[in-house]
């Protein structure tokens, strides 16, 4: 869409949202990943690939609703970045925290 | 009514062209990631280090969590109709699924407060050991987002009621639904990384 600001056409990248039947179409997906995560969790054989498969279904899951339902994929890339920004940074200190913690001083304090 | 022309009619518009409810929500959301970072970061580092029970895996209940988080994401799926109905002008539609999106979402507080008052009984608390502390904290956070989303929800289907909210200011439904999804990936990360891979 476009807005006339100052004189000057400004396109704001704002608005187009996906139709009801995606919606419904990435809500059945959601379902469908949470009930494999859930059926590998009890599947024994594949204890080995647990972790990164669960992390991927999740991470997969996470970008469908930023993307779909909270609309980033049709808005401006200034709110992807204002978001994943500092997400990146979490993902980062989480990371560095266990790094640190787990390698460095192995002798934690537990009650 | 066309979705983007209702949100252009909500706001007058700016040098950069984005409105900045919406922007600065969407900064709002980025330092809820590092606020959720922070508590997750914490509960991992603490796994397994409890002299004491009961630890992790002798007391999460999986059939049960899944349901909730199916609720959940029900729930995500409720806002973006109940959005779609409104920006098209449909208020009966837009009441009936902010209705629901209340009642998915006090199904989750539900849950939640049956898994505190099953763990209370079993002995788990916040003071029990590293777990209980890490856990409650993380998830209480996370239940307490859950419930101001529902207050919020709440005023803005009275006021759809009322007449108060429609196509013109569907923006205001829109940066809800933006804090409810959040709170759905919340939960999608605490799912994946505290009940299930233990």
């Amino acid at each position: 869409m476009s807005t006339e600001t100052h004189g000057h056409a400004v396109t704001t990248h704002e608005g187009g949202h996906a139709t009801i039947k995606t919606y419904v179409m990435i809500g059945v997906i959601l379902t469908i990943v949470t009930a494999a995560e859930v059926a590998i969790f009890y599947i024994e054989a594949l204890a080995p690939i647990l972790v990164p498969a669960l992390l991927v279904m999740s991470a997969g899951k996470f970008l469908l609703v930023v993307y779909f339902y909270m609309h980033l994929k049709y808005d401006s890339p200034v709110f992807s970045r204002v978001f994943f920004g500092p997400m990146l940074l979490a993902i980062v200190f989480v990371a560095a925290s266990l790094v640190i913690l787990f390698k460095y001083l192995p002798q934690i304090d537990s009650y | 009514m066309n979705p983007t022309t209702a949100t252009a009619t909500a706001h007058p518009p700016t040098s950069t062209g984005l409105d900045m409810w919406k922007l600065g929500f969407w900064v709002f959301l980025g330092s809820e990631t590092l606020f959720f970072g922070s508590l997750i970061g914490t509960y991992m580092v603490y796994k397994g280090e409890s002299i004491v029970g009961p630890e992790a895996t002798e007391i999460l209940n999986i059939p049960l969590t899944s349901i909730s988080t199916f609720v959940l994401l029900m729930s995500s799926l409720a806002v973006v109709i109940a959005l779609d109905m409104l920006q098209r002008g449909s208020r009966k539609g837009a009441l009936f699924w902010i209705l629901a999106i209340i009642v998915l979402g006090m199904g989750f507080l539900g849950f939640q407060a049956y898994e505190f008052t099953h763990f209370y009984h079993e002995g788990l608390t916040l003071q029990t050991n590293l777990f209980g502390s890490s856990f409650f904290i993380l998830t209480g956070f996370h239940g307490a987002h859950v419930t101001v989303g529902v207050m919020w929800l709440f005023l803005l289907w009275v006021d759809c009621l009322r007449g108060r909210l429609g196509p013109h200011n569907a923006i205001r439904l829109e940066i809800a639904g933006l804090y409810w999804h959040f709170v759905d990936i919340v939960w999608i990360a605490i799912f994946t990384l505290i009940y299930l891979i233990t």
